[in-house]
């Protein structure tokens, strides 16, 4: 029977204060971590788990928490990426508003692990609500003594702050999010040199993904093996699927990794809305791979929706009715990252504005076969072509599109009209 | 005028450049703080910005305007901020914006000539759960209806009297 531990309280009034969330075992893991563990013993453990990064890329987490430099002179820094921009994702948002204290206790640990004392939680600045839930947390924190010079006596210190981005999806981009943390533009930067060596102001930077850190304190407490057990062994534990669009009850689920995703759009999203034919899915927030509904008997989890050609990214998943025009959803995707394309690589900052436009002709009826084509054409000269994964993120949805719904697009210029009306 | 921040706002922003290794780091929490004084970042707003935290002017204007939320001109003192990517689209995002438009009598851009409010399409706001979804300042108003949506605007209309 699987249990619920990331959202396991979210729905009691109280779970944001801290005596409630130490009442129920929190901290217990971070004390332990300070009382009985070395820094060195805390990333073998979640190395062991074989936690991989919820934000999308899936890395592993104990593995990126390997890479920082042991004995150098540097200050290290962990930053919490909590700046969910990822179109068809709103679990960490979940987290923080509901749980906040589990996320602050997730980046402690992880700052102990990479022998941080300076830790930043990076929020979008929209979430402007999350961002006073969490200082307030910080902030008991602080006063209990899990915060500040030698914590519970330890010897170790740890500061913790709240930044708050200002409208950029770019800055959930680790080194996009680093930039704009020194104050400057979210421009990525070329890697190597990957943060863990020289991130934030050219010292050791971990950026970890809000759910990521959550898993932390349970790993530390039940350990590495009760984490395993849950889901397949290769990308294992409990996931926050995000459930959006056309299905008659969205929302946050947590499930074990691995769930399916027929069983999570019909069983737990309720079925499509309206009684309607499905038609397409995004499994894993707006830049995978679009799947059609023949392809849906999938296990979502990293490996098995690689298997298949798309991704689990940060499990973000869309649905479409037989309403939805597929040219009109590929056209809305497009002016997302056009609009967020950060202009510093030609190929996405101009491959994304031609998209959208000959999408626009295609979706009013004005674009002729060979649009068709120079899309396709556009979008292959993106792919692989830019610093950071923004110029992928377009490009896959514009391939994916193609490939699977040709005959939309087609028919779209066959009849010089949308054959759908619609409207999105 | 002339542009220099409440005294509260001077103790904050000591409190702020504390949290920071680096003065320049400040720059983002600064700039929310101003714009938050100020109401918007005009010149004059970035120059002292810049003057506070030793950074040439042009490079606080490089910044401030590659993020969205950093207003180069005023804005309603309701700024209304509709979502319009694919899941809020999925779930009557445009019946929400061309109902505001048609109400509020302006476009994405503009502000009512009152001053109460303005309007903007905004890309995903990381609600989609609870599509459609529409900010309004920093409050976020979610699963909405028209009906529910008037309601809103009616109350922050009287709030504004």
């Amino acid at each position: 029977m699987f249990e619920k531990v990331l959202t396991q309280h979210i729905q009691v009034p109280q779970s944001r204060d801290i005596d409630y969330y130490m009442k129920h075992g929190g901290y217990q893991a971070f004390r332990k971590v300070l009382k009985e563990m070395e820094p060195d013993q805390v990333i073998e453990v979640v190395r062991e788990s074989n936690l991989r990064g919820r934000g999308g890329a899936g890395f592993p987490t104990g593995v990126k928490w390997g890479f920082v430099p042991k004995n150098d002179e540097k200050p290290h820094y962990l930053l919490v990426n909590a700046d969910e921009s990822e179109p068809g994702t709103f679990k960490d948002r979940l987290l923080m508003d509901g749980n906040p204290h589990l996320v602050i206790e997730g980046a402690m640990i992880a700052s102990f692990a990479i022998r941080a004392n300076l830790s930043y939680i990076y929020i979008r600045g929209e979430f402007v609500k999350e961002a006073r839930i969490l200082e307030a947390a910080i902030q008991q924190a602080y006063n209990k003594g899990l915060l500040g010079n030698d914590i519970l006596g330890s010897g170790y210190r740890l500061d913790m702050y709240v930044h708050r981005g200002a409208g950029a999806y770019i800055c959930g981009e680790e080194t996009g999010l680093i930039e704009s943390l020194e104050g400057k533009r979210g421009w990525p930067r070329i890697k190597p040199p990957f943060p863990a060596i020289e991130g934030f102001l050219q010292s050791p930077t971990i950026v970890n993904n809000v759910e990521t850190l959550a898993c932390v304190p349970f790993i530390i407490e039940r350990g590495a093996r009760w984490f395993k057990s849950i889901g397949p062994e290769s990308s294992p534990g409990p996931k926050l699927y995000c459930l959006s669009g056309h299905v008659n009850t969205p929302g946050v689920y947590e499930l074990p990794m691995g769930t399916n995703l027929k069983e999570l759009i019909y069983e737990y999203g309720g079925g499509v809305l309206d009684g309607k034919a499905l038609k397409a899915v995004i499994p894993g927030g707006s830049s995978v791979p679009v799947l059609r509904p023949e392809e849906i008997d999938v296990a979502m989890d990293f490996d098995s929706l690689a298997k298949i050609g798309t991704m689990l990214g940060s499990a973000g998943t869309i649905v479409m009715h037989q309403d939805t025009c597929m040219v009109d959803a590929l056209l809305n995707l497009i002016h997302f990252y056009r609009h967020e394309s950060c202009g510093q690589c030609t190929p996405c900052r101009e491959g994304t504005n031609w998209a959208e436009r000959i999408l626009r002709k295609i979706e009013q009826g004005r674009a002729t076969e060979r649009d068709v084509d120079l899309l396709e054409e556009v979008a292959n000269h993106i792919n692989f072509r830019t610093i950071c994964p923004l110029g992928d993120a377009a490009a896959m949805p514009i391939q994916s599109f193609l490939k699977k719904f040709r005959d939309e697009f087609n028919a779209h210029v066959g009849r010089h009209r949308c054959p759908l009306n619609s409207r999105l | 005028m002339k542009v220099e921040f409440s005294e509260s706002a001077k103790k904050e922003f000591d409190a702020i450049v504390q949290r920071y290794p680096q003065k320049r780091a400040a720059l983002l929490t600064v700039l929310h703080l101003a714009q938050r004084e100020f109401g918007w970042l005009s010149r004059e707003v970035m120059e002292y910005v810049g003057r506070l935290l030793d950074i040439p002017a042009g490079e606080v204007y490089d910044t401030a305007s590659f993020y969205t939320m950093f207003y180069q001109k005023p804005v309603g003192k309701y700024h209304i901020q509709v979502c319009h990517t694919l899941s809020c689209a999925l779930r009557g995002a445009r019946n929400i914006y061309e109902h505001l438009e048609q109400k509020l009598g302006i476009k994405a851009g503009e502000v009512t000539p009152d001053g109460k409010f303005s309007l903007v399409k905004v890309e995903c706001l990381g609600s989609c759960g609870t599509a459609p979804v529409v900010q309004i300042n920093d409050d976020y108003f979610e699963g909405l209806t028209i009906e529910q949506l008037d309601d809103i605007l009616n109350r922050l209309d009287q709030n504004s009297e």
